[in-house]
């Protein structure tokens, strides 16, 4: 680095090759992005927003709901669930012993406990899944088994992880889900729990439009601010608005008040509403 | 005339010709140093107290968290930082600041950017990218000031007397070629009318944030570093080809991380990153190697705040450093993704380490530029501890509970308020580290503040002495 050039070539290299690669190349990948089609379906996924859920967007970015929120569910992987639906010939007793006989088979031999205690107490209701697996080759041998002797039964494909235990998505977020978003807003700390698919969760408005007012009388021990500016608190006028607030208890406002939600509240709330990642995608296989 | 009293008038000359820009520069950063500061505190205690300011959108967590963020990087790092690489570029060029009015200029156009981006986003203006929440009036401002910056810093460069780069000019010249790259990137894709679609729009986020937050204050801060510490150590920098190749690799590989690799993007993205992280161990060595090589054995019998505040600035780049690679491993990314690990990691990096080493360069270049000593040289001393005990304070306990948090998230069986309330106790700890840090950046502003007080009076004395001085006879008409 003898000269001032040299440096300049230098950085203009390194930084032009980065630029190349993380800006220009997904730019290139994804910013073409359209809706894609549903996995075995010929629906389209994601659905254009209303006009509430894209200014209720805004909202949400005014606010910075993103400094405590995610917008993404991850999975650590998929798994195949074999489900009954019909028993063909058998009894539920006789069948027990059918699949107690498959036990000997040493492929199944790391399963057999998880399959005998689920059908040990079982009395025989359908749906029923008896097999879990990561292992996509034992899960397609077992439902060759069941079919060769009448039974019937389906291929359920979960994914699995922590996020999707604690029911915040069915799946993991995609490229796909943010196709709509303006700007995009993912968060980066999970100081509250994960939003990607809350309008699942909770399609309530009346609850999401609650918790916003006041946490504490939807969700017991929340850390969550509430967003008591979004809301009006007001005198009840010849008739009692239709959009207030239901709240009880020491969160209700003095009598002869009512809670009622500004427009931006009611925005953000179609907005938190309109978070739906629950389409199966050919990225992110699931069984709804 | 000798040589070393050319050399001294030299010298003076130098310091003389930054004296405005240099406290244009470091004045506005230090107050917004302690605005940042404050702002930090004022964010975090929405969670002491989460009702706080329920019925003030201005001052809730999300909003105020993300200016102080932006006041710490771009109101005080930033400003600064260019303020340390003026001088330093004046200095080693043996010539003194050329175009001296241009940087005046851009401070007060930088620092109006600020103030309109801060009170952007608490108004909740932000354009709600991490790192990029200024609105557009803003961003135009503070590109216009850096360019007008790169300007004096580029014709002072080339003033030079010897040809010969040193190391310092190296990263420091790569900052100026860095920031207008990134940031015109940043705003252009993100900020137009027509942004790209999707997820691009936090791919391109993620990108300009780690090379701001990670490569470009690695840049500045390394580049002042191995300005300073041989010339305070009174050696010269260890190994000239390690230095290069620290130089080379950094810029080679710190421009590919940032991608967290719980990110919904194509999965080559987040495993580029990794990867590029995991690289980025190698010049975090050799920095080591070289800042170890050059203060060993250094013969100052009273070293000085300056030498301090670089030493720990340092150890904190290779401390933050080795976290952020931490975060980028797959292994242990499912863990600390999410969780206050990473905002730890940032603070560190800020505070920590830029902050600590431009503190350090600040309280040595000051006393130059102004031509006196500091109005009190304790508080720089004292400031030293109130830094090093509140960074410690503020990083530590997050750092801690991150990895606590994030382990409890994993396992599904623990409820989610559980989760949170165990974090609860480390945020308290964290939020006195925060105050310490203020309370020396206090400091910090009064002596600059007195110094520049001293020198207006200083300046009206002198111009009340020149009316007030009888005309020379030659000059009176007859």
């Amino acid at each position: 680095m003898k000269t001032g050039f040299s440096v300049f070539l230098a950085v203009f290299v390194t930084i032009g090759a980065s630029w190349c690669g993380l800006v220009l190349a997904p730019a290139l990948q994804l910013g073409g992005a359209k809706q894609e089609t549903i996995l075995n379906g010929t629906d389209t996924y994601p659905l254009q927003p209303t006009g509430a859920a894209t200014l209720g967007l805004q909202v949400y970015r005014a606010n910075a709901c993103a400094a405590c929120h995610t917008e993404q569910a991850c999975q650590t992987g998929v798994v195949c669930e074999i489900s009954l639906t019909g028993l063909g010939v058998y009894q539920p007793a006789d069948f027990k012993a059918f699949v107690r006989s498959l036990f000997v088979l040493p492929e199944l031999a790391s399963y057999t406990n998880a399959i005998g205690a689920s059908i040990n107490n079982w009395s025989g209701e359908l749906p029923k899944p008896i097999l879990i697996t990561a292992d996509k080759k034992i899960a397609t041998e077992m439902a060759d088994r069941l079919k060769a002797v009448g039974v019937k039964s389906e291929m359920n494909i979960l994914a699995t992880g922590p996020d999707i235990a604690r029911g915040w998505g069915i799946r993991q977020s995609v490229a796909a889900d943010y196709l709509y978003a303006q700007p995009v807003q993912l968060g980066s700390l999970r100081a509250g729990p994960d939003l990607s698919n809350i309008g699942v969760r909770v399609p309530d408005a009346g609850l999401l439009l609650k918790h916003l007012f006041a946490p504490g009388s939807v969700t017991k021990d929340s850390t969550m601010p509430a967003f008591r500016h979004l809301f009006e608190v007001r005198k009840i006028g010849s008739a009692p608005s239709p959009d207030a607030l239901n709240l009880t208890g020491k969160f209700a406002p003095p009598t002869g008040y009512e809670v009622v939600p500004t427009t931006d509240a009611k925005y953000l709330a179609a907005y938190l509403q309109s978070l739906k990642a629950n389409a199966p995608l050919v990225e992110a296989p699931f069984t709804p | 005339m000798n040589p070393a009293e050319t050399n001294q008038d030299c010298t003076a000359k130098i310091d003389a010709s930054c004296r405005v820009p240099l406290l244009a520069l470091f004045g506005g950063a230090a107050l917004w140093l302690v605005a940042g500061l404050a702002l930090g505190i004022v964010a975090v205690l929405s969670f002491h107290k989460p009702d706080l300011f329920a019925d003030c959108p201005y001052l809730s967590f999300g909003r105020a968290q993300a200016a102080a963020n932006d006041l710490l990087l771009y109101g005080f790092a930033i400003p600064a930082g260019l303020g340390v690489m003026l001088w330093i570029f004046s200095r080693l060029s043996r010539a003194p600041l050329a175009l001296p009015l241009v940087p005046i200029v851009a401070a007060n156009l930088w620092h109006l950017g600020v103030l309109i981006g801060t009170a952007t986003i608490l108004m909740g203006g932000s354009t709600g990218y991490p790192w990029l929440e200024y609105p557009r009036a803003a961003a135009v401002l503070l590109l216009t000031a850096f360019m007008l910056v790169a300007v004096t810093a580029s014709a002072t460069f080339g003033f030079r007397q010897n040809r010969e780069l040193y190391p310092a000019h190296w990263f420091l010249f790569a900052a100026l070629l860095l920031f207008p790259w990134i940031y015109l990137t940043a705003n252009l894709f993100l900020l137009s009318n027509h942004p790209p679609r999707g997820v691009v729009q936090a791919i391109i986020d993620w990108w300009f944030a780690n090379n701001l937050v990670f490569l470009w204050l690695g840049l500045v801060g390394v580049g002042t570093a191995f300005y300073f510490l041989p010339k305070i150590s009174g050696k010269p920098l260890a190994s000239s080809g390690y230095t290069l190749f620290a130089f080379l690799t950094l810029i080679l590989f710190g421009t590919w991380t940032g991608i967290p690799g719980s990110a919904p993007v194509p999965a080559w993205l987040p495993a580029l990153s990794s990867v590029a992280a995991g690289l980025v161990l190698v010049p975090l060595v050799a920095i080591l190697i070289v800042t170890l090589k050059t203060i060993s054995g250094a013969g100052v019998s009273s070293p000085g705040s300056s030498f301090r505040f670089i030493q720990l600035g340092m150890a904190a780049f290779v401390a933050s450093g080795l976290l952020y690679v931490c975060q980028f491993c797959p292994q242990y990314s499912r863990v600390l993704d999410f969780t206050w690990f990473g905002f730890a990691q940032t603070q560190l990096q800020l505070l920590g380490f830029a902050a600590m080493i431009l503190l350090g360069a600040m309280y040595d270049i000051l006393p130059r530029v102004m031509g006196t000593p500091l109005p009190f040289p304790k508080f720089a001393r004292l400031h030293f501890f109130l830094t090093l005990g509140g960074v410690l304070l503020f990083t530590i306990p997050l750092l801690i509970g991150g990895v606590k948090q994030g382990r409890m998230l994993a396992d599904a069986q623990i409820p989610f308020a559980t989760v949170n309330a165990g974090v609860l106790n480390f945020l308290r700890l964290s939020t006195t580290g925060q105050m310490l840090i203020l309370v020396g950046a206090l400091l910090l502003l009064l002596n600059i503040f007195v110094m520049t007080i001293k020198w207006k009076i200083g300046l009206f004395k002198a111009a009340l002495a020149a009316v007030k001085a009888p005309l020379e006879t030659a000059e009176v008409k007859s």
